[in-house]
């Protein structure tokens, strides 16, 4: 009996053992040439950096990243995750940087039952309507940030603004974000193409038009430029600028450097952030690239930290996808950012702050937390998502 | 209201200019040699790659801007002497073909050397801010690097008509533009003159580049969408005509300009918000090529043809 109990117990074993996977493959696909670059660039980094210190292995499972560029394009993007989803058949997929792009890569995946835990694209499509059990996002829906600046621009008081954002989703999201929460006047809202450098049109606009504040959200390559542009053209003296940390974060930063003191700006996380995963975080980075992370950075870290605590939660069985579903939504990482949950529709309900670019102890020309704009802050889409 | 026209106008005039330094290396090459070169855009970022590395080197902006143009010509003349000479008797599916491929070629090359990332090109510390001037009796802002592109952008304009229309080397020029074979005839060593053409036309387009880098960025690619907008002006101006290529580019930098700035605000006071927001820039993108094709409808041979 005894004996037949132990066969018994040992063909489960072999059985549980088949299910689990022997490694887990991850589809990396970023901006990573262009002047959307540096986002890319930050989050593979970032993920790159929590992988390096899981030893490789995601839930004590050895890990395989592949990676690839999307040039900024929705096209290309496609191809890419075409080829992981079939080809390679990976068992996650993270990385893109562009909502336009996460919009056109999204069903694809989700058709092939693949999760996605999206490190930056946070689309409003994804997190109402269009929600989608295999869509994760570890970073914030895109209005968020726009509306913590908001809250900031109407209880300072501005009554003027001036709205600069690409004319794509992520820039309609923007827009919606920063004017849910700012009841003032909006005396223009200028949409510009996505990837413009040159400004000196809009900036002649804005000029005529003498707001008291500017809200723009410029990612990337275009907001270095603006920003460059915006002070060449002496509006910085009567204009105060408000920004979503996107805008106002390292890569920015380290390009345009001391004309960019004193802005405003938000995020879900800083790197002055005193929890202990933070300070080993902010401080292996930049032993390991030399430079201070951004925010992207942290968000694919906490992308890589995210895929482990579910691969070890369902003991590597990555099959079972409804296990790996709850696995995910159960959240047992912990984040840089501190505290956070998953709402109903896989987006973070979380606290957002204020930042203040200044120069730090060490002289360098950095953020610095201000305050707390919101508390356990959900995003507006949640209440229209059916999540199956 | 005065600031917001002159500065508009300013705008225009200069993205005008820079287009004009990439078109008039174009037209001459397409319109004497015939010879249809796509990888004129990679000209223009390579050049601007030299400029930035060299100024990065050098940590001066304008120690950067001379080596990169005189890096820009030679590279011009090499490829001139070792691909162009065989492609100019080919037919201009040939010519596409060669030269599309050296885009591929030069966008590769350019992220093996300098990596995918943009390289970071300041302007002269002493142009980074406003120009303050008193215009009827208020302060007039513009910013002084725009400046000096328009003034740069002029002196060369200046210097291509006196060079096209005055000079003995222009006359040929202008002969082999309207008739080679006669030019050739008239005991014209048109093979040199080619080649000098060329070597000037990929100096202008590192000129370009330097110039523009500080304003936008120099990254992979630039090249590709500044191309296709010189090409519209030459069409436009007329193929092989310097006069066609410089009315070409004011018209289609005014023209873009205004169409950003104002098109928008337009569209604001006739449709309802949403419509506007998304119908405007959309609009304002394709405005040029309305344009061209407006143009082209009445004159099929542009405005100011070379072989009329």
């Amino acid at each position: 009996m005894p004996s037949r109990l132990t066969a018994l117990a040992a063909a489960l074993l072999l059985a549980g053992a088949a299910h689990a996977a022997d490694s887990i493959k991850v589809g990396f696909v970023s901006t990573l040439s262009g002047p959307g670059a540096g986002l890319g660039v930050d989050i593979r980094d970032g993920f790159n950096l929590g992988m390096k210190q899981l030893n490789g292995k995601l839930g004590g499972l050895p890990a395989e990243v592949l990676i690839a560029d999307d040039q900024q394009s929705p096209d290309v993007a496609k191809q890419a995750a075409d080829k992981f989803l079939k080809k390679d058949k990976v068992d996650f997929m993270t990385g893109i940087v562009f909502s336009n792009i996460m919009l056109a890569v999204g069903p694809a995946v989700f058709q092939n039952q693949t999760f996605y835990i999206s490190a930056n694209a946070g689309p409003s499509q994804y997190a109402g309507e269009q929600c989608n059990p295999f869509f994760f996002n570890v970073a914030w829906q895109n209005d968020n940030l726009h509306e913590a600046v908001g809250k900031y621009v109407q209880d300072k008081g501005f009554k003027n603004v001036v709205i600069v954002t690409p004319n794509y989703p992520g820039g309609k999201d923007a827009v919606s974000g920063f004017k849910r929460y700012y009841k003032g006047k909006v005396a223009d809202e200028i949409y510009t193409k996505l990837g413009q450098l040159d400004y000196a049109a809009e900036l002649a606009q804005i000029r005529a038009t003498k707001p008291d504040a500017l809200f723009f959200f410029l990612p990337g390559g275009m907001g270095i430029n603006f920003v460059k542009q915006f002070v060449a053209a002496g509006l910085s003296r009567d204009t105060q600028l408000f920004a979503p940390g996107f805008s106002a974060d390292e890569d920015v930063i380290k390009a345009v450097g001391a004309p960019m003191m004193g802005m405003f700006n938000s995020s879900h996380w800083a790197h002055d952030m005193e929890n202990a995963e933070n300070q080993r975080f902010v401080a292996n980075f930049q032993k390991e690239y030399g430079r201070l992370p951004s925010l992207y950075a942290s968000q694919g870290y906490d992308a890589a930290l995210m895929m482990d605590a579910a691969v070890r939660d369902v003991k590597g069985n990555v099959a079972d996808k409804k296990a790996l579903q709850k696995a995910l939504e159960a959240k047992r990482f912990k984040s840089v950012r501190g505290d956070f949950k998953f709402n109903t529709n896989h987006y973070p309900v979380q606290n957002y702050y204020l930042r203040v670019i200044g120069k730090d102890v060490q002289d360098r020309v950095t953020n610095k937390t201000m305050g707390t704009i919101f508390t356990n802050h959900a995003d507006a889409y949640v209440a229209s998502c059916k999540m199956k | 209201m005065t600031q917001l026209i002159l500065e508009q106008a300013l705008n225009g005039l200069q993205f005008g200019l820079m287009l004009f330094l990439l078109a008039a290396g174009l037209t001459l090459v397409f319109g004497i040699m015939d010879c249809i070169n796509l990888a004129h855009g990679s000209l223009y970022m390579v050049g601007a790659y030299f400029v930035a590395a060299a100024a990065q080197a050098a940590d001066s902006f304008w120690i950067g801007l001379g080596v990169g143009v005189a890096g820009a010509a030679v590279l011009g003349l090499l490829l001139e002497l070792t691909l162009f000479r065989q492609l100019y008797r080919r037919d201009h599916l040939s010519q596409v073909l060669a030269t599309f491929a050296l885009i591929l070629i030069a966008n590769e090359a350019v992220r093996v050397i300098w990596g995918p990332a943009p390289l970071l090109l300041n302007p002269p510390e002493a142009l980074a801010g406003p120009v303050e001037l008193p215009l009827f009796g208020e302060t007039f802002f513009y910013p002084a690097y725009r400046l000096l592109i328009i003034g740069v952008g002029l002196a060369v304009a200046g210097l291509l008509y006196l060079l096209v229309a005055k000079s003995r080397v222009g006359m040929w020029v202008r002969a082999g533009a309207s008739n080679r074979e006669m030019t050739e005839a008239l005991g014209i060593n048109v093979r040199w003159l080619f080649t000098a053409v060329f070597v000037f036309g990929a100096a202008l387009c590192a000129l370009a580049g330097g110039l523009l880098g500080p304003l936008l960025a120099v990254q992979v690619g630039m090249g590709e969408s500044v191309l296709i907008l010189a090409f519209v002006v030459i069409i436009i101006g007329g193929i092989g005509s310097i006069r066609g290529a410089l009315v070409g580019s004011l018209i289609v930098g005014t023209v873009d300009t205004l169409g950003r700035a104002l098109l928008p605000t337009l569209l604001r006071a006739t449709l309802p918000g949403d419509a506007a927001a998304t119908l405007g820039p959309a609009l304002a993108s394709i405005l040029i090529y309305l344009l061209m094709a407006g143009i082209l409808f009445f004159k099929p041979q542009g405005l100011f043809p070379a072989r009329a």
